[in-house]
């Protein structure tokens, strides 16, 4: 494949405010009307973006030392605990954690209207939460007990550190029960009466990079409204999961695991959410450019929601169950044109992923580069995959 | 019957026992669903009464006698689009079609003429940006 660009080259036309910059979606009616090959020669990078709730997710924070000093043992942030197993101030707070005091199901269907997620999304908003410590003490942190209100900026560090985001395409699922259930997919009516699905399809990073050509361990991305960079791998990351001969999977495949400067973010991009009956999740926006080093980048790039197809997945039995099997293949446009068709019934399709707000993600990140404010980089090391066919 | 109602207490009545005398005497079930009720300053309760026929009627001719002021509810649904997060979870879940996505540009849009309050809405939201609002209808 021939080079196109490097990525020194396009990050020297963003400095000169020259680059050609279009989102995932954008590029679409380029390529229909110039094709492959000519639009990669017109556009330097092209932008992804998605947001939805990524219930692996979390931060680090070093609250700082306290006089007399204290090794924090057992740690809670507005009621909902913290690991504090590291050094003396730093603890990592999950999005999913609840309080204690939560009922959780034994309400069935619990509400889980506060947890981890939202521990997070009020410090982002510059709300100080109620920091409660304890510890056993040592001769060198003598201090027991500790109580303050503290805020975001106090802290000394808060970084988002998200084992799994970003999942390249995922089930979507349904209810073949004659109950309702409630899944951290959302509510599934009973008898098909629903099919809900998590993905912003064409405007998805991995998506549009499915052997992960250009992103990389090390790659600069958009994270939470701020800048965060791909730390490496998600946990389950599986390039071998079967693809179509666009070399898109076909199912649940790639993963990252994300990093950025939580003192960056805005709330519109990192949000808790309540999933009835299943818990807290955090709702995380993520947008990821592509430099278009050759056609292929580009032509992967352009990929439609009519080329991705996902699994129909039962999660009333088979998936809880781990028995495997799809229902049925459909593709994007067919989810998004708001009904699908399985088992011969027809079922109303919605979206846990925000279409509107991943579009905003990869809009945003466009801007940033066309006005010279974000730069590209070159992955550190490659994240594993498989051999394009 | 069952109803839900708002209640209006004036001053000078707010501090008697009216859901323990409708209980006892009227044989009606109280199911408070939201109170403001402070010492010798006008009160209101939104609650769900139920009853046999008649004894309903005669518990809401007791209140009326005593001053209280009865309403039937009017709930109505307040979508928060600022706290939307524009997923669409909701609109396979509202039963009217109120709660909508507009398609190809997928937002959620709400029709208020077309809800039927049922409040399915406000725990199927993740980012619980529906809420609900209590009126006294006329």
């Amino acid at each position: 494949m021939t080079q196109l660009r490097t990525i020194q080259e396009i990050n020297e036309k963003i400095a000169k405010g020259q680059a050609v910059v279009m989102t995932a979606e954008e590029v679409l009616s380029l390529v229909a009307e110039h094709g492959v090959e000519e639009t990669a020669r017109r556009v330097d990078v092209v932008t992804t973006g998605t947001f939805g709730p990524m219930c692996s997710s979390g931060a680090f924070f070093n609250v700082g030392h306290t006089t007399p000093r204290m090794r924090m043992s057992k740690v809670t942030l507005n009621g909902v605990s913290a690991y504090a197993g590291l050094a003396a101030v730093d603890v990592y707070l999950g999005a999913t954690e609840i309080p204690e005091t939560d009922p959780a199901n034994s309400n069935y269907p619990g509400e889980f209207n506060y947890g981890g997620a939202h521990v997070i999304e009020d410090l982002v908003a510059g709300k100080s939460v109620l920091l409660e410590a304890e510890s056993y003490g040592t001769d060198c942190y003598p201090r027991l007990r500790y109580k303050k209100e503290i805020t975001l900026a106090e802290m000394n560090e808060a970084y988002l550190f998200n084992p799994r985001n970003a999942y390249q395409n995922y089930n979507v699922a349904v209810n073949l029960s004659d109950r309702t259930i409630y899944t951290y997919m959302g509510i599934l009516k009973p008898r098909l009466g629903n099919a809900n699905y998590c993905s912003a399809g064409q405007l998805s990073p991995l998506l549009n990079d499915p052997y992960y050509r250009t992103i990389g361990i090390g790659t600069k991305i958009f994270l939470g409204g701020g800048i965060g960079y791909v730390a490496w791998q998600g946990t389950q990351h599986n390039p071998q999961a079967p693809r179509s001969a666009n070399g898109v999977p076909r199912a649940g495949a790639g993963t990252l695991a994300l990093i950025g400067d939580l003192k960056q973010m805005q709330t519109r991009y990192v949000r808790g959410v309540s999933l009835l009956g299943y818990g807290v999740s955090l709702q995380v926006g993520v947008g990821v450019p592509i430099p278009i080093v050759d056609e292929a980048a580009l032509r992967y790039a352009a990929v439609r929601d009519e080329d991705i197809v996902a699994q129909v997945v039962d999660y009333s039995e088979a998936y809880p169950q781990g028995l495997g099997g799809s229902l049925a293949e459909v593709t994007y446009a067919e989810l998004k044109s708001g009904v699908i068709v399985v088992q011969g019934k027809e079922v109303p399709t919605a979206p846990l992923s925000s279409y509107p707000r991943a579009r905003e993600i990869a809009e945003t990140l466009k801007q940033w580069i066309v006005k010279g404010e974000f730069t590209l980089t070159e992955p550190v090391a490659a994240l594993p995959t498989v051999k394009a066919e | 019957m069952k109803q839900k109602l708002v209640l209006r207490f004036p001053a000078a009545v707010v501090e008697q026992p009216f859901i323990y005398i409708l209980a006892k005497e009227y044989n009606v079930v109280a199911n408070i669903l939201k109170a403001n009720i402070n010492p010798r300053k006008e009160g209101s309760m939104v609650v769900e009464l139920t009853a046999a026929p008649e004894e309903f009627a005669t518990a809401l001719q007791f209140l009326q006698s005593r001053g209280v002021e009865v309403s039937p509810l009017e709930q109505q649904i307040i979508w928060v689009e600022e706290r939307c997060t524009q997923c669409g979870a909701c609109t396979v879940i509202c039963p009217s079609n109120a709660l909508w996505m507009q398609r190809p540009e997928m937002t959620v849009a709400f029709c208020s003429e077309k809800c039927v309050v049922c409040e399915r809405c406000l725990k199927a939201c993740p980012a619980r940006a529906v809420e609900a609002l209590y009126l006294a209808g006329e």
